[in-house]
């Protein structure tokens, strides 16, 4: 009898422990989405299908999108992403577009005529500007992702590709590679 | 007497020290054009103050960097700015950038020294603007910027260290600079010392300097210097090294990651005390410095007082010009310097050397043999690593195993190439994956910061969709409120102004209200007006007819 009642005791006891870590240690949101997230670029271009980073990589932790759908990320990223996930790694999917080399968009400030447009498309707030007056990119915070490039209407955006510097310069492997 | 500690390996070296350190310095004249490239430590361009054709004088600041880490560049002798254009850098990159032009006048105008105060009584902010202003970085090879390194922050300092321990081979520039300019070195470093706030001071110098440590200590000993003391090293490869020479000194490690201020201590070269000596008590900018040009490529190799801005080719020239085995230019010497593809390149604040080998004097690379695992990398390596575990993961580009093994602390002294039986251009591999992480976390901060962007712009959005939805929602309750009495009013004034004599008495009112008063909620827009005056509208009045 008190065996059977000790055996109670412990139970209620656990089953409080469980019931009480349950609430008190809740993970809010996904864990694995959130790491997904962390391997994307955040160029938040949209290539991939889906409208930014975020939703992208928790697509992928549904298992609903691919791991190859991300150009900005290349084959760095696919990889790093199979490597998470513990899947094979594939090459880009090509209807998604291609890997580009980095560049950011500037605005050709002598046609801009302030429509604003572009600064309504920008997801990251990196163009300055307002209605009627000229636009500019703030390079630093610009991810390259083109979206400003379709809205404007007298297409005076172009993208540049980023000029290497002391800052970004790489030593050359010694055998050639990289 | 003062116990010297050790670091783990490092090379005896042949030093080819009296190659240079023979000749007496000799003060190079005004070349006939100067060139200050405009890019800055981490690829950012100083903003050019002048423009061509602008007659500058020596001294003059003719371009200004961004931040403190970026100092201010000075004219190093007076004439005037031929261009403003892209011109290559002396770097590995080979890249060419925006560089200053000009064309000295043979005059050396200065501008007139500013008088100052005496440094004891200025504050150590005080001291770090004027170190600042005038320019100053790091002349040990590095080009950090002083006014930086000397504001450790909240870091507890306790000592000052002035790295005289000249280990690379062939480079004598700061022996000579010491046997020529011992009270600057010293009163420099008493500068330092206020600066930072510390009561102490050491001064590493290599025992193969003899000269230079009797130069030391008749100065120390001719003025009250107690408080600095000289302390000679054993000739090591590379005790030199910032992280070296502190373990050496005080036995103290620098943490990994870390700079010299976690260990309570700031480091300096002896030239650069010598060039804040000069800012700070005569008032000149750093517009010269000490250059060695050495090697069996040159005819009279020696130690030339030479103004930032020179090329290269002219500093051999007043060294008597190539001679005939001239093989390879190095700026820096042959274990951590680069090679340079052309001597049009100008000398900037960081150059110590300039190396031209002869033919045979050192080894070109040669062709890598396979790894025998032989282990005599790790034997040497100052800093403790595993260069041969390194070299898989950098080869393999496995640069997270290559970080564990704790890449980021190699200083690339190359004292593991050295040894090398099989060739391996080990620091080679390593430069290539270290620039590879720093890039990698540079890209990770970068997307972070746009996720950062994205989510706030987000959230900002849905605020805004939010907001407008309340003031539509209000705009709404503001519509219905209107009771019966204000509706009532309405229909007589639609029938005052249909039949104006039937309903006189309330003429006046509508007169009164031409519109009626509705609490405007905040951000309506003109829509919501015309909503209201709809009913006032001949359109509105029209089904009241029927």
């Amino acid at each position: 009898m008190l065996a059977f009642l000790a055996v109670c005791v412990l139970f209620t006891l656990f089953g409080a422990l469980l019931g009480y870590s349950s609430r008190r240690f809740k993970v809010e949101g996904d864990p694995l989405a959130d790491k997904i997230d962390a391997l994307l670029p955040q160029t938040q271009c949209g290539q991939c299908g889906f409208p930014g980073c975020r939703p992208y990589a928790e697509a992928i932790a549904r298992g609903e999108a691919d791991i190859n759908q991300c150009p900005p990320g290349g084959e760095d990223g696919v990889l790093a992403l199979a490597d998470l996930l513990g899947v094979e790694p594939k090459p880009l999917s090509g209807e998604h577009g291609a890997e580009k080399p980095k560049s950011v968009a500037v605005i050709d400030e002598t046609r801009c005529i302030g429509c604003t447009l572009c600064i309504q498309a920008c997801p990251v707030d990196a163009i300055l500007g307002a209605a009627k007056l000229m636009h500019t990119v703030i390079a630093a915070e610009c991810t390259g992702c083109e979206l400003c490039i379709a809205p404007c209407p007298v297409d005076c955006i172009a993208m540049e590709p980023v000029r290497e510097n002391l800052g970004t310069w790489l030593w050359p492997k010694p055998d050639g590679t990289r | 007497m003062f116990t010297l500690h050790r670091f783990h390996g490092g090379l005896h070296l042949n030093a080819h020290k009296e190659d240079s350190s023979l000749a007496p310095l000799a003060t190079a004249p005004v070349p006939p054009r100067l060139i200050f490239p405009l890019q800055q430590r981490g690829g950012q361009n100083a903003q050019s103050l002048v423009e061509v054709g602008d007659h500058v004088r020596k001294g003059q600041v003719i371009a200004q960097g961004e931040g403190p880490m970026n100092p201010p560049i000075h004219a190093s002798s007076s004439g005037v700015v031929s261009a403003i254009e892209p011109r290559p850098l002396p770097h590995p990159s080979g890249l060419a950038d925006l560089a200053i032009v000009i064309d000295t006048d043979g005059e050396d105008l200065a501008l007139e020294a500013e008088a100052r105060p005496d440094y004891r009584r200025l504050a150590p902010d005080e001291l770090r603007r004027i170190i600042f202003e005038a320019g100053i970085v790091g002349l040990g090879g590095a080009a950090f910027s002083t006014a930086v390194k000397t504001d450790p922050g909240h870091r507890a300092i306790d000592t000052l260290i002035l790295n005289g321990a000249e280990c690379e081979p062939y480079i004598t520039c700061d022996d000579s600079l010491l046997r020529n300019f011992p009270l600057e070195v010293l009163e420099g470093a008493r500068i330092l010392m206020r600066v930072l706030g510390v009561e102490r001071c050491l001064l590493g110098i290599e025992d193969d300097m003899p000269e230079a440590i009797r130069a030391l200590r008749e100065t120390q000993q001719a003025g009250d210097y107690a408080d600095i003391d000289v302390v000679t090293v054993p000739a090591l490869y590379p005790s030199g090294g910032e992280k070296q020479l502190i373990r050496i000194l005080t036995g103290r490690e620098v943490p990994t990651r870390g700079i010299p201020a976690d260990a309570g201590v700031v480091c300096q070269n002896v030239g650069t005390a010598a060039a804040v000596y000069r800012a700070v008590v005569r008032g000149e900018p750093l517009i010269e410095r000490i250059v060695t040009v050495t090697g069996q490529g040159v005819k009279n190799p020696g130690n030339w007082l030479v103004r930032i801005g020179t090329p290269i080719a002219d500093l051999v020239r007043y060294a008597g010009g190539y001679s005939g085995t001239a093989e390879r230019l190095i700026l820096g010497g042959p274990m951590m310097g680069i090679a340079l593809p052309s001597d049009a390149l100008p000398l900037v604040k960081a150059a110590n050397c300039v190396l031209v080998t002869g033919r045979g004097e050192t080894t070109g690379p040669k062709e890598a043999l396979p790894c025998i695992r032989c282990g005599a990398c790790a034997e040497v390596c100052p800093v403790n690593l595993l260069p041969q575990q390194l070299y898989w993961y950098s080869r393999a580009d496995n640069l997270q195993r290559a970080e564990e093994y704790q890449l980021a602390d190699c200083i690339e002294c190359g004292c593991c190439d050295y040894v090398c039986p099989s060739h391996i251009p080990l620091v080679q591999y390593f430069r290539a994956a270290k620039g590879e992480l720093v890039a990698k976390q540079r890209e990770r901060s970068k997307a972070d910061h746009a996720r950062e962007r994205f989510e706030a712009r987000q959230a900002r959005k849905e605020r805004e969709k939010q907001e407008r939805a309340e003031a539509a929602q209000r705009k709404k309750a503001a519509l219905a409120k209107p009771d019966a009495s204000e509706i009532q009013d309405a229909i007589a004034r639609a029938k005052a102004r249909k039949h104006p004599l039937e309903s006189a008495p309330t003429a006046p009112r509508h007169e009164r209200f031409p519109h009626p008063e509705v609490p405007h909620p905040e951000g309506e827009g003109e829509q919501g007006c015309s909503d209201f005056h709809v009913d006032e509208s001949p359109k509105a009045q029209e089904p009241a007819e029927n």
